[in-house]
């Protein structure tokens, strides 16, 4: 345990954030599976945690739920260590391996889960979370009868029926066609929504980028970066198609941000503090100018290219995301 | 009621639901009807071959061997239950979401056994009770003391469970199954050269009964349920070798012997909750 970092678990269950762990390390026989990964989910946060296979991605989510226990590290949940078993009363899971006993039926399995949750969910309130995942009409069905993707959803009927403040999706969409991703994609907008916080462990990185605030990075057992979106893909740029560009317009543009030139493609980088308004002054000044403006074109770096930059070039610090090494 | 005792029976009732749903108690009760259908044709015949006082003799150890017969499947029955119940689910990972909610693994691993023990112990106590009824109307013959013999059958059958149970949190289920019946196995056929030991005054032999009743519980308390099963004349007519003939039994067994059962049970369930609390799944 490592002291002066409790200021998580100072505070009261009500307002410390939905996860936190501190420096956890595992090792399974002779591999070290997690190196040492601190990270937090805030309450209401959607955080989304990415990274190559075997980064450690499933483990670190298996010792946040108390299901594998940590060689050395802290964990909280809501509030409360993990050891604790109503750590886990607010908390809702689809685990990576989705299995659900088959000789039960949909409506059965979810109603056992609000059982064992400890809270009191009716009937009804069942039901809709089977009609939300899309199984309204299969709850009478034995489990043992449905496919992958319909365990999937059922998966993530179970997790979220027992009203959780804190809901973790571990490859929650690895089963499903493109609708049923996008259904998914609607559940986690919708628990955002209502303020739960969610962990989203998925190699889907479009999806990752469309719903969540913060994203954590693992590789090789490590936290490469971590960072709200903004924070990661760094400066929006803009091209530019101009020609006809003088001294008093270069002048223009290298006051609005560096500037790189390719022929007649100018390539601007915008404040990170742009309010929207940059964008059309310099086009109206560039104009006045005399300089004729044939394209203009905001470039943003995806996710997936700065997850691929970060990830192949693993070790160098770079200004905007924390590399934690030993 | 706390939560996490209300979640043992939670799961117990689950697993009682899924011995009915998995056709387990269908399979029992097809393989329960042809025995006592075989035990019936044989007691009837018995009885219609020999005298009333030779066929009460011979009642008495037919009926141990079919009671054994009955305890076998009892015994295989829940030992290969209990495999996929327990290691079964956290290899597939269905234990994953389960043990993902507020319950303590010990909660969890108590109602499997819960639910076993209710599964095993009433399926020994129905069995035998049909079986006894069989073998009053064929030969006329009842037991000297059913209801003991009932209740330490079913220990029997709790016993063995536990030690699966144990076996489950550490090992495959198929190879916990396989390794809890031939320890059952291997317990009896100790009880039996131990036995053979006593006939024949060597000690040294009757310590490895002694022994592995103490190590294994099973054949010590299957020698009890068959004492209160058998016809006291039994004995006497078989003379000094009884102790060597596996269907009968000379003793029932003391309270010492007992309550060392009944803490054997807590004690492998003890280990077994821990094991499972440290595992990784």
């Amino acid at each position: 345990m490592a002291p002066g970092e409790h200021h998580a678990a100072d505070a009261s269950p009500a307002t410390s954030p939905a996860a936190w762990c501190s420096h956890l390390r595992k090792r399974f026989r002779r591999h070290q599976a997690v190196h040492d990964v601190s990270l937090q989910v805030g309450r209401g946060e959607v955080v989304g945690l990415l990274g190559p296979n075997g980064a450690g991605k499933t483990t670190v989510i298996k010792m946040l739920l108390g299901l594998v226990r940590p060689d050395e590290g802290e964990v909280l949940l809501l509030g409360r260590p993990v050891d604790d078993p109503a750590a886990r009363a607010g908390v809702g899971y689809l685990p990576e391996l989705f299995r659900y006993q088959p000789w039960l039926t949909a409506a059965e399995v979810v109603a056992l889960h609000a059982r064992l949750s400890g809270a009191s969910v009716p009937a009804a309130e069942q039901r809709e979370r089977l009609a939300l995942v899309g199984l309204g009409q299969r709850g009478d069905d034995r489990v043992g009868g449905f496919s992958k993707g319909m365990q999937q959803r059922l998966g993530l009927a179970v997790a979220l029926v027992a009203r959780p403040a804190f809901v973790v999706l571990d490859e929650p969409t690895s089963a499903l066609d493109p609708v049923g991703r996008a259904d998914v994609r609607d559940v986690v907008l919708g628990l955002r929504e209502q303020g739960t916080a969610v962990l989203l462990n998925s190699h889907l990185i479009g999806e990752v980028e469309r719903v969540c605030d913060r994203v954590v990075i693992l590789d090789g057992g490590r936290v490469a970066a971590a960072g709200t979106l903004a924070e990661l893909l760094g400066q929006r740029r803009l091209r530019l198609e101009l020609t006809g560009v003088n001294a008093a317009a270069e002048q223009r543009l290298a006051a609005t941000g560096p500037v790189e030139r390719e022929g007649a493609t100018w390539t601007v980088v915008l404040p990170v503090d742009d309010d929207g308004a940059l964008v059309p002054a310099l086009v109206r000044d560039l104009a006045a100018l005399g300089v004729a403006v044939h394209a203009v074109e905001p470039v943003r770096v995806s996710l997936e290219e700065r997850l691929l930059g970060i990830l192949r070039h693993d070790g160098q610090p770079e200004t905007h995301h924390q590399v934690v090494s030993r | 009621m706390s939560h996490q005792l209300r979640s043992t029976g939670v799961i117990a009732l689950l697993t009682l639901r899924e011995a009915a749903r998995r056709k387990v108690v269908l399979a029992l009760a097809a393989l329960t009807v042809l025995l006592l259908g075989l035990a019936g044709w044989g007691f009837w015949r018995l009885g219609a071959e020999l005298t009333s006082g030779e066929a009460r003799v011979a009642a008495s150890q037919v009926l141990n061997l079919v009671l054994f017969g009955l305890s076998l499947i009892a015994a295989l029955g829940t030992a290969f239950l209990t495999g996929p119940t327990v290691a079964g689910e956290t290899e597939s990972g269905a234990a994953l979401a389960v043990l993902a909610r507020p319950v303590r693994r010990s909660a969890y691993l108590l109602g499997k056994w819960l639910g076993l023990a209710v599964f095993g112990g009433v399926y020994v106590v129905v069995a035998a009770s049909a079986l006894c009824l069989v073998v009053l109307w064929a030969v006329g013959y009842w037991p000297p003391d059913p209801v003991a013999g009932l209740l330490l059958l079913a220990g029997q059958t709790v016993v063995l469970l536990t030690l699966a149970l144990l076996l489950s949190t550490a090992v495959s289920p198929m190879a916990s199954g396989v390794v809890a019946v031939g320890l059952f196995g291997a317990t009896w056929i100790s009880g039996v050269v131990g036995g053979v030991g006593v006939a024949l005054g060597n000690e040294g032999v009757a310590r490895v009964g002694e022994v592995s009743r103490v190590v294994l519980p099973t054949d010590g308390l299957w020698r009890g349920a068959m004492h209160a099963f058998q016809d006291p004349s039994a004995l006497t007519a078989m003379g000094a070798g009884a102790e060597a003939f596996p269907f009968l039994s000379t003793s029932s067994p003391t309270p010492l012997y007992l309550l060392w059962s009944a803490v054997w049970v807590a004690m492998v369930l003890w280990v077994a909750t821990t094991a499972f609390a440290r595992k990784d799944l």
